[in-house]
């Protein structure tokens, strides 16, 4: 993957006020750690050698998911134009892990940020036919302007941060 | 004033005064978030050639797609019900919900098909969780917009609804308070609904998947935490495939509320796997239960109508509510009807609750058409409002008016409204105030014939009425005869004599020749008659075409001729450039098309050309205020004028509103003044700033001038005044 689709997805990223914190496989763990608020909940991650540790909750009950600080999911993929993360919800409940917690920490693979829209559905609809059954496309937190005034962190988390797994 | 149009403008002045700073504040953030999010799209567009594509072929095959989603929805697990109307959709909903308690993310259909009040009677509990919505259920209100719903309502009444019904410890004031508090109370009702249902943005035939465009996040927490996915959407939601959904998740967000992209898109194959909420745990979801709910409800009664179908491509983004001035000024409380607001409601309405819903406020369309160039699927928004209000006209009773019929020679039945007729044929009345000129202008302006005016024909005596001249421009020029001869000419042109500027406004006209002369242009001024603009916007679409066949048999030879027309008023260039293509033989329009220009954009050829820009008046560094005018600037024309006074050493400012409010005859009626006034009064504060307070006000159009001459102390003019060295 050359670099111009990081840099852009790192500015798009900086524009929604997302950060975007780079690691490396071996990294991962001591990048991860300060990005923990407690109470923390996750989905496990799918990549090769990367675990979440141990006071990540993976298997919360419903009270726990409501007032974790931070959940930590995969993301499919990112579209670097647009600074979306596209989170793939299953059975291991990454889409109430990503949408309860005050902050979402997403896991994406330098390998898996897509240039643009284009790129993005493409991979899309393969895995339409494949069988994942939800992607969600997020960009940034959620937010409204219904209450009279734009306030982040509506019904789903304030904050975002992506982790890039470089070289994954 | 009539019973109805005095109804009309208390109603009006009420949410003026209720809702309208709300709704214009809101509206702006949209409209200006749009302009500056489409721009940076590279390809826009070819994005909204390409999704219009998508519609035309997706309506095309509907009951193809139909029967191909039943099958990949149920290949999936889940069940499909096509609703004739909304009895068999509150009938279906209200035995799958079964008496559970229901959480809502925002859905328009469902408020066409009144889904909660059938719900409530059911004896099921509704929550809407929708922020917005959510308000309006409190409240017991109607959407005011078709995207943001509550937009009508300052954060401070929303503060003072809240603390009344909620009582909460410590009063809601700001709105990071309010909202959560609202996430607080209804993350409660999400956790223990027993069934989400969700509307879909589009919905993909061949794999049966949803797109859901939100940004709070409450329609992926209605979905997963429940095991019943009930999704209710209108049939023209389908579109062929999975990549069909690209070009409209890139421009839903940015046509709507001018973000480049919403929080969430949610793609969602269902019934979805994610853990469902389950006695405080996360349980599995092998049991959720999924049912799309397609809704007939009038739409493929739509899709045979070959003017009503370009509604069907409508991805209610809000577009052209949020780019329309009356919209931006009075809401969607009057600019809409049972259930949707906004320039297309017209024809949702007509459509889905019939035509009596349209007739409510279809007249708040004035063709401006600031929002053809704005709706993503290149939805002719004005003309679906035209065929509306001529079916409208043509379905009421007979309300026949001597007074209006004497002066009415036109092609249309007996149940136009008076008012509109006598709109409509204002080439008619122009001929006679003419003729009778200076007496009928004395008359006119006499109280008694303000007052006759008002209560016969609802003509609001605020107004003051035009006034004719004696000499009509064509008779000047058949008097003056071409200045230019044929041999020394560097063009020749015929300069199209409309109403207004033949009747009314000669001085502009005059102007017109001598500039184009002074540059070495054969000017000739054609009896050509009204091009149809004015009946027209009264929805007379007969009448319009007679005159669109009249005016180009008038031009036809200069265009044989290979000779251009110039227009100097801009509704009818824009009728030229565009109705002319519903109205004439094909080959007619093509060539009048082709052969039109605008008068500045004309000099402005004409000066690129090798004309000399000193041919005509120094402007010396005068100081201008330039108002452009809405179908001028629909056209991409506005550049033109302001590119010649600068050339010609005038310093030009330029207004930024949608439009000056007068539009045409709109301005005049008594149920809608006070409404122009209030649009009008956005430009001429524009035009009262510090920066232009000093300027000499010019704007091309006709009804732009008269607002700006009622609104403003300075008196403005045709910016072609401003060259003529006369």
């Amino acid at each position: 993957m050359s670099a111009e689709p990081i840099a852009t997805f790192e500015s798009a990223l900086d524009e929604l006020g997302v950060d975007l914190v780079r690691t490396t496989t071996d990294e991962f763990a001591s990048t991860l750690e300060p990005l923990l608020d407690a109470p923390a909940v996750g989905s496990p991650l799918p990549f090769t050698g990367v675990s979440l540790p141990e006071n990540v909750d993976t298997d919360p009950t419903v009270a726990e998911l409501d007032a974790a600080a931070t959940g930590v999911t995969a993301a499919g993929y990112g579209i670097a134009d647009y600074g979306s993360v596209v989170v793939q919800g299953g059975a291991d409940g990454a889409e109430p892990v990503s949408l309860y917690a005050d902050e979402h920490v997403a896991v994406v693979a330098e390998s898996d940020v897509l240039p643009d829209m284009d790129a993005a559905f493409d991979r899309i609809a393969a895995d339409v036919g494949n069988g994942t059954s939800q992607s969600i496309i997020a960009t940034g937190p959620s937010a409204t302007a219904d209450m009279g005034a734009l306030v982040e962190g509506a019904h789903g988390p304030m904050a975002v941060t992506v982790v890039l797994l470089e070289g994954a | 004033m009539r019973a109805d149009r005095r109804r009309k403008a208390d109603r009006i002045r009420h949410l003026l005064d209720t809702e309208g700073a709300a709704v214009h504040q809101n509206t702006q953030v949209f409209n200006e978030g749009r302009y500056e999010s489409t721009a940076a799209l590279d390809d826009y567009e070819a994005l909204k050639a390409e999704a219009r594509a998508i519609k035309e072929d997706a309506i095309e095959r509907l009951p193809e797609l139909v029967e191909q989603v039943t099958e990949a929805v149920e290949a999936n697990g889940g069940t499909v019900y096509v609703a004739d109307d909304a009895a068999d959709a509150t009938r279906y909903l209200s035995d799958v919900v079964d008496g559970r308690s229901v959480v809502k993310s925002k859905s328009m259909t469902t408020e066409e098909l009144d889904v909660n009040d059938s719900l409530d009677a059911s004896g099921a509990e509704v929550w809407e969780t929708d922020l917005a919505e959510f308000v309006l259920q409190i409240a017991d209100e109607a959407p005011s917009h078709i995207v943001a719903p509550a937009i009508h309502k300052s954060r401070e009444e929303i503060a003072t609804l809240f603390n009344e019904v909620f009582e909460p410890a410590e009063p809601l004031s700001t709105a990071e308070e309010l909202t959560r508090f609202a996430r607080g109370y209804l993350g409660e009702k999400i956790r223990d609904a027993e069934v989400g249902m969700t509307g879909a943005n589009f919905i993909t035939a061949d794999t049966g998947s949803l797109a859901l465009v939100t940004s709070e996040g409450n329609a992926r927490k209605c979905v997963q935490a429940t095991d019943t996915h009930v999704a209710v959407a209108g049939v023209e939601k389908l579109v062929p495939s999975v990549e069909d959904l690209q070009p409209f998740v890139e421009l839903i967000g940015r046509s709507g509320t001018g973000q480049d992209i919403t929080s969430y898109v949610s793609l969602l194959t269902p019934p979805v796997d994610s853990p469902t909420f389950d006695d405080g745990e996360l349980g599995p979801a092998a049991d959720r239960e999924f049912h799309l709910v397609l809704i007939d409800n009038g739409r493929m009664a739509m899709r045979e109508d070959d003017q009503l179908r370009e509604t069907l491509y409508c991805i209610r983004c809000s577009a052209c509510a949020n780019s329309c001035a009356n919209f931006q000024h009075v809401g969607g409380h009057a600019f809409g009807g049972e259930t949707y607001s906004g320039g297309i409601a017209t024809g949702w309405e007509a459509g889905v609750h019939g035509q009596d819903s349209a007739a409510e406020f279809n007249d708040l369309c004035t063709g401006c058409s600031r929002c053809v160039n704005q709706c993503p699927v290149n939805i002719d928004i004005p003309w679906i409002n035209t065929v509306v209000r001529d079916r409208i006209n043509r379905g009421s009773d007979g309300d026949f008016d001597f007074l209006v019929e004497g002066l009415t020679p036109d092609s249309e039945p007996g149940g136009v409204d008076p008012q509109k007729r006598l709109f409509g044929n204002f080439d008619a009345l122009a001929k006679l105030g003419s003729a009778f000129a200076p007496l009928s202008n004395w008359v006119a302006r006499t109280d008694t014939a303000g007052a006759l005016l008002e209560r016969t024909l609802g003509v609001d005596r605020r107004r003051e009425l035009p006034e004719f001249e004696r000499e009509t421009l064509v008779e000047w020029f058949e008097r003056r005869g071409p200045r230019v001869s044929r041999d020394t000419a560097r063009r020749q042109v015929a300069l199209y004599p409309d109403v207004y500027t033949n009747y009314v406004r000669t001085e502009r006209g005059k102007a017109a020749v001598r500039v184009l002369e002074a540059l070495d242009v054969r000017v000739t001024v054609p009896a050509a008659g009204e091009s149809g603009r004015a009946p027209l916007s009264q929805g007379m679409v007969a009448t319009a075409q007679s005159n669109a066949e009249a005016v180009f048999d008038a031009l036809a030879p200069t265009v044989a001729a290979g000779h251009d027309v110039v227009v100097i008023e801009p509704s009818d260039l824009a009728m030229f450039h565009r109705e002319y293509e519903r109205l004439l033989p094909t080959d007619d329009y093509t060539a009048l098309n082709e052969h039109s220009y605008e008068l500045l954009e004309y000099v402005y050829g004409l000066l690129e050309n090798g004309a000399s820009a000193d041919a005509l008046a120094d402007g010396d560094d005068e100081r201008v205020a330039y108002h452009s005018h809405c179908q001028q600037r629909t056209l991409d024309l506005e550049p033109y004028t302001v590119a010649v006074l600068e050339d010609c050493g005038f310093d030009v400012t330029t207004s930024d509103v949608e439009c000056c409010g007068m539009a045409g005859s709109f301005g005049y009626k008594a149920e809608y003044y006070e409404l122009s006034v209030d649009v009008g009064e956005s430009l001429a504060d524009q035009f009262r700033a510090d920066d232009a307070a000093d300027r000499t006000v010019v704007a091309s159009g006709t009804s732009c001038l008269e607002q700006l001459d009622a609104l403003l102390t300075r008196r403005p003019a045709h910016p072609v005044r401003l060259l003529d060295r006369q």
